[in-house]
């Protein structure tokens, strides 16, 4: 659901579309950047590498357009010609027309079509290439970076947003450096070689298109602005609407249970009214754009056609140059219009490349000691000595905790729900950073270890169950590089796993679906467990789920847990009486920190959170009547 | 996509008026050429410069007429496609409304939220561009080709050649381009997929040391879609260009017939201009009509899914007569022998597709007064029980009786006004603690909301915020924790005063004091009800007036907790799971 909120209403990706993209209006707000010019700057870094295509690109897009450009002032010579013809045939009588000289003209203006189109071509198709690898490489640049990121960085964002950064963001770079990119050069070219040709025609005519010209700023800047109050209330509308869908369809079953149908109507209805009256608004007045830069269109074509027969009664153009003058006229409005939702687009996009950027410029993790460790063979000793850590620097979290761990010891953890058994993870695994203190495992400080090893010493079995779209034979071989077959099997026998896998389908290799609900909770947890026992670690760290899962898988994977704690040191998350009852250290946390900790009797005997709970817990039936 | 097609047809007059006035507009726009050919021929070429002013005001008063007319379809379709959106996703949502949970589980959640307001705006965006582009574009070409071969109809064979050309440049790169975009959409999927499971399972990876092979595998990923992409620009690159090329090609075709039937004097210079932009419009219109082959499909794939969701009938419905014999008077009756308040007899239940049913052949009682726990792992079917009771599903054998009369005879909002169902994960909406509580009766007063808070044990937080009950709870209760959640939607249960309240392990993220303190405040207030508990503790059910043991769907037991210690293996099993062996007795 995060995700789905995450990703907002604009969220659908984009194909690549052909010609330009429909999607962006005048006026339609896109996000701005915060720093422009620098952000520009870094991104445009990127073609550092394509720096000879680029060049060749833009070279392409110069020529083709100005081979475009120069045609139609070719064009009008054949127009001469005929009109000379004609006036050379009328006092003759026969034709005087000169089919030499335009078949030349002709040919000529073939050859300038065939190499516009051709340049063009060329100019996309490396624009292709460079526009492809540069997106590629700025996503590998993005994952690798992601990969140095403490998990700080990710626990504290959801997930959709990181997401949403890598699909809508990249699409939006992706098809800007592919087609706005060229488009913005074709459009800067055009308009000044438009301008150049014009003015070689005819300097007073030039002077009657440009007369067009303010008035073309002006409805667009008139359009833009206009219905960008319009677009506002459209988003605001449009994000009510689906608020209220989202919060409707995941609270159906509430919906259903309390009556509340009818109100939920009510307030959809309000807020589809007026996403409707924004909505028709902003594409209206959005809309008056084509129209209305036509009529100027049309505007000037009259003018060049009224002015220009007149200028040619009086012999100071000829009839070819109003023909070419009228494909001018038109071409010259074209770039405004663009222009200004090109400005648009590249806003926006710059806008996504700043979003990318932060993320590169994140800070990461602390990075490996120099000379890095490798414990030979680890026993599994841990001490945890005068740790201080906190999340949020405004608030203490554990300050000057002690714990001595042997080899091979268990360590139950209790607590109320969300009492932070997860930050003991983060610490143990150098996840997060202790602020101060240290913690070491077989007396070397984990910062000296290096990260993968320290990682590779400890085997989690924790309640998420992290499965990944593949076979289950690959789920679990995930838990050692080079695994045998033989051994993948025999780990999924130690963890009961192996009995329920060859019920299914494919056996071990029945491919596990996105969210892994083809197989049930339990069957995930012991699937994770095989993971487990295959990547054999010295130190474990479980979570005794019993929550989702049936009785009789509950006793397999107790039976699987029990099995793998053989002489190893292990950190569980305590749910069963007789784990804790039996554990070597019991640790009592409350809000995030270990409140108490010693054995059972030890804790019972102090009276204090732990008797508390053990005791409303698991012994005192009293305030269970209902 | 065709069926929402519709959706349109109280839309016919506005429509009809959208494509005259396009008609006209486009006619209009073709119009000029002509004026401006006979400027050409008949005001320069003789030296009339009246005629030249003239024929320039009527080109003028043509092309005000054109935008006016252009404006005017704006409006109308502007209108009509938000129009169209907006009768679209009610009646989506109202149809979701009437789902029950068997359709949002078939659809997914998120997947019905998108289809009400992503796919929506999708076709309603089509439905837009169709208005303006797909009824212009082919207007203007039949405009192009008329007026074409009215000015010059020996000319316009040139269009015989050009337009099939044109039509299989744009057909073959369509056809290679269509296949490729499909394959690249599926890489970005997967792309994306693997990101995601590459955020999700963080921790994992980098406990496994995996981090170098998932950035291979990303890579791959990553290297596969560049390719896929970079060829699909690369034909793409060749569309526009190939395009420009033949339409120029044609013109350069069209001035050289044309200057024969010129020297022929079977032709005017002006004519001839007019000519080439007349084609040049019919080849631009043309290209704007390809355009739409790319909009068209992903539209059509949003426009199904919206389908999908309105050809879905609800399972669930109510009975066309609604009974006549009023049960809550047959129950107040002092019979001797009570009718029981729930009863479920030999209920079977399978969600749709599952192997196994996820209940078979459950009976049981539940009478006023009493307090029925039900007890089992997940997937015993504890949570699938208690749905049935509001009839949130359907029982495949057997029935379900509320009040004495099975659930499928009685209007659904009778049935849910009876019961204070309280979900395992405590669901919230925007609004103030206040209006959230009072979802559960509308016209409950102050103090009664009060009180409900108060036993449910969530007054004393309430208080502490600085507005009290009207603290506003945002979208999905973010700014809540899940044991304060779960404390309101217990108060909106009990403001409800229900004849049977439903806890679907309601009691999971409070701490074991509040939790206590909860259920001792529950029993005082409800005593008259009908108390239904799913429970994962022992220590919450077992001094429930009857326990009913889950086990795989299958009641293994039902009875007290002495009566089930001594009579049911599979309770055993669940107590000495979670009690020590001196505690059990």
């Amino acid at each position: 659901m995060n995700e789905q909120r995450g990703r907002g209403p604009q969220s659908d990706m984009r194909a690549a579309m052909p010609m330009g993209r429909g999607g962006i209006r005048p006026g339609m707000p896109v996000q701005k950047p915060k720093d422009f010019r620098g952000t520009l700057r870094r991104l445009l870094a990127y073609f550092q590498p394509h720096a000879w295509r680029m060049f060749a690109v833009l070279m392409m897009s110069i020529l083709s357009t100005v081979f475009s450009i120069l045609s139609p002032d070719v064009m009008k010579r054949a127009t001469n010609d005929l009109v000379a013809g004609l006036a050379h045939g009328a006092s003759h009588h026969h034709t005087g027309v000169n089919f030499a000289d335009i078949e030349r003209v002709l040919l000529e203006l073939g050859i300038l079509y065939v190499l516009s189109a051709f340049f063009s071509y060329i100019q996309q198709y490396v624009m292709a290439g460079v526009a492809q690898k540069t997106v590629y490489s700025l996503r590998k640049e993005v994952y690798d970076k992601l990969e140095r990121l403490p998990l700080r960085f990710f626990d504290s964002r959801p997930t959709g947003e990181i997401l949403s950064r890598f699909v809508n963001d990249f699409d939006n770079i992706g098809n800007t450096l592919q087609q706005t990119l060229t488009q913005l050069i074709t459009s800067v070219v055009t308009f000044i070689g438009v301008i150049v040709m014009m003015l070689t025609i005819s300097p007073w005519m030039t002077l009657i298109v440009f007369l067009t010209l303010p008035l073309s700023f002006y409805v667009t800047k008139t359009i833009a602005s206009r219905s960008q109050h319009f677009f506002v209330g459209q988003q605001r509308s449009l994000g009510q609407l689906n608020g209220h869908i989202e919060e409707m369809y995941t609270g159906h079953q509430i919906v259903k249970a309390y009556g509340m149908e009818e109100k939920a109507m009510e307030e959809f209805v309000e807020y589809n009214e007026k996403l409707y009256e924004s909505g028709w608004k902003a594409q209206f007045v959005s809309g008056l754009i084509f129209p209305l830069m036509n009529f100027i269109g049309n505007l000037g074509y009259v003018l060049v056609s009224v002015i220009g027969g007149f200028l040619v009664t009086r012999g100071t153009i000829n009839i070819g140059d109003i023909q070419a003058f009228i494909m001018y006229a038109r071409q010259f409005t074209q770039p405004i219009t663009q222009l200004s939702s090109i400005s648009n687009i590249i806003q926006s996009t710059v806008a996504s490349a700043e979003r990318i950027f932060e993320l590169l410029d994140e800070q990461e993790e602390i990075p490996e000691a120099e000379h890095p460790i490798e414990l030979e063979r680890p026993r599994g000793d841990v001490d945890i000595v005068d740790v201080d850590f906190r999340y949020d620097p405004e608030r203490p979290l554990i300050e000057g905790m002690n714990i001595s761990v042997k080899a091979g010891q268990t360590i139950a953890i209790v607590g109320p729900t969300g009492a932070g058994k997860t930050t003991l993870v983060n610490l143990l695994m150098r996840f997060y950073e202790v602020d101060d203190g240290h913690i070491s495992i077989d007396g070397v400080d984990i910062t000296k270890l290096r990260r993968g090893h320290l990682r590779s010493l400890f085997g989690m079995v924790l309640q998420d169950t992290w499965l990944f779209h593949g076979t289950i034979y690959e789920n679990i071989a995930y838990g050692r590089t080079n695994a045998t077959e033989q051994e993948v099997i025999a780990a999924a026998k130690a963890a009961r796993a192996d009995h329920f896998i060859r019920t299914l389908p494919d056996g071990y290799h029945t491919v596990l679906n996105e969210e892994a609900s083809n197989i049930s909770q339990g069957q995930k947890q012991l699937l994770t467990i095989a993971r487990a026992i295959l990547a054999n670690p010295s130190i474990l760290i479980l979570d005794e789920a019993t929550s989702s899962v049936d009785t009789r898988t509950e006793v397999l994977i107790q039976e699987a847990m029990a099995r793998l704690m053989e002489g190893r040191t292990s950190f569980v998350i305590a749910h069963r009486l007789s784990t804790i009852r039996n554990a070597d250290l019991i640790l009592v946390m409350n809000h995030g920190t270990v409140i108490e900790q010693g054995t059972h009797q030890q804790l019972l005997a102090k009276n204090g959170f732990y008797a508390d709970l053990y005791n409303s817990q698991f012994a005192n039936p009293s305030g269970a009547a209902m | 996509m065709r069926e929402l097609l519709r959706y349109l047809r109280p839309y016919r007059v506005a429509i009809s008026f959208v494509v005259i006035f396009i008609f006209t507009q486009s006619l209009l726009n073709l119009y000029l050429p002509t004026l401006m050919s006979r400027i050409v021929d008949e005001g320069v070429l003789t030296g009339n410069l009246h005629y030249i002013f003239v024929e320039g005001a009527i080109m003028l008063a043509v092309s005000v007429g054109a935008v006016a007319f252009s404006v005017a379809a704006s409006f109308l379709s502007s209108r009509t496609a938000a129009s169209f959106g907006r009768v679209l996703r009610r009646e989506v949502f109202a149809h979701a409304q009437q789902f029950s949970l068997r359709e949002f589980d078939q659809f997914g959640t998120s997947s019905l939220i998108t289809r009400t307001t992503n796919d929506i705006t999708q076709v309603q965006q089509l439905v837009n561009m169709m208005l303006r582009m797909m009824i212009m574009a082919p207007l203007n070409t039949i405009g192009g080709i008329c007026m074409a071969v009215y000015t010059d109809a020996r000319l316009s064979l040139v269009l015989v050649i050009m337009l099939p050309v044109l039509v299989l440049v744009i057909f073959s790169v369509f056809r290679r381009a269509t296949n490729l975009f499909r394959v690249m959409q599926e890489k970005i999927d997967t792309l994306n997929r693997i990101l995601r499971e590459g955020l999700t399972g963080i921790r994992v990876i980098r406990s496994f040391n995996r981090v170098d092979y998932e950035t291979k595998r990303f890579d791959a990923a990553n290297f596969d879609l560049t390719n896929t992409t970079t060829k699909v620009q690369k034909i793409m690159a060749i569309m526009s260009p190939a395009l420009m090329l033949v339409i120029n090609l044609s013109i350069i075709a069209i001035i050289w017939f044309g200057g024969l039937r010129i020297a022929h004097g079977s032709m005017e210079i002006g004519s001839l201009l007019a000519f080439i932009q007349y084609v040049t419009q019919l080849l631009f219109s043309i290209m704007m009509v390809s355009m739409m082959f790319f909009m068209v499909p992903r539209a059509a794939a949003s426009g199904n899914r919206i389908w999908a969701v309105l050809s879905t009938k609800p399972k669930i419905v109510d009975p066309a007569v609604e009974p006549s014999v009023s049960d809550s008077e047959r129950l107040s009756s002092d019979d001797p022998l009570p009718i029981p308040m729930v009863e479920f007899r030999n209920v079977t239940f399978s969600y749709p597709g599952a192997e196994a049913p996820a209940l078979s052949n459950v009976s049981f009682q539940a009478h006023r007064g009493q307090v029925t726990a039900i007890i089992g792992g997940t997937g015993s079917g504890k949570s699938t029980l208690v749905n049935l009771i509001p009839r949130f599903y359907d029982v495949d054998e057997g029935a379900v009786l509320v009040g004495g009369v099975d659930v499928r005879d009685q209007l659904q909002a009778n049935l849910r006004a009876r019961i204070g169902y309280v979900p395992q994960k405590a669901v919230l909406f925007q609004g103030t603690i206040a209006e959230n509580i009072r979802h559960g009766r509308p016209d409950a007063t102050d103090e009664e909301v009060a009180q409900a808070a108060e036993i449910a044990q969530a007054l004393e937080f309430i208080e502490e915020k600085p507005e009290g009950f009207q603290s506003l709870i945002e979208q999905g209760g973010r700014n809540v924790s899940g044991g304060q959640k779960q404390r309101l939607s217990i108060a909106r249960a009990i403001v409800k005063r229900p004849d049977i309240y439903i806890f679907d392990d309601s009691f999971s993220a409070l701490d074991f004091k509040t939790d206590a303190k909860l259920r001792a405040a529950l029993a005082e207030t409800i005593t008259d009800s009908t108390v239904l508990i799913v429970a994962q503790r022992v220590s919450t059910v077992r001094d429930a007036d009857q326990i009913i043991v889950l086990d795989e769907g299958r009641v293994a037991g039902i009875g007290s907790h002495d009566q089930l210690l001594r009579t049911c293996e599979v309770y055993r099993e669940i107590v000495s799971s979670q009690l020590s062996e001196g505690e059990t007795a």
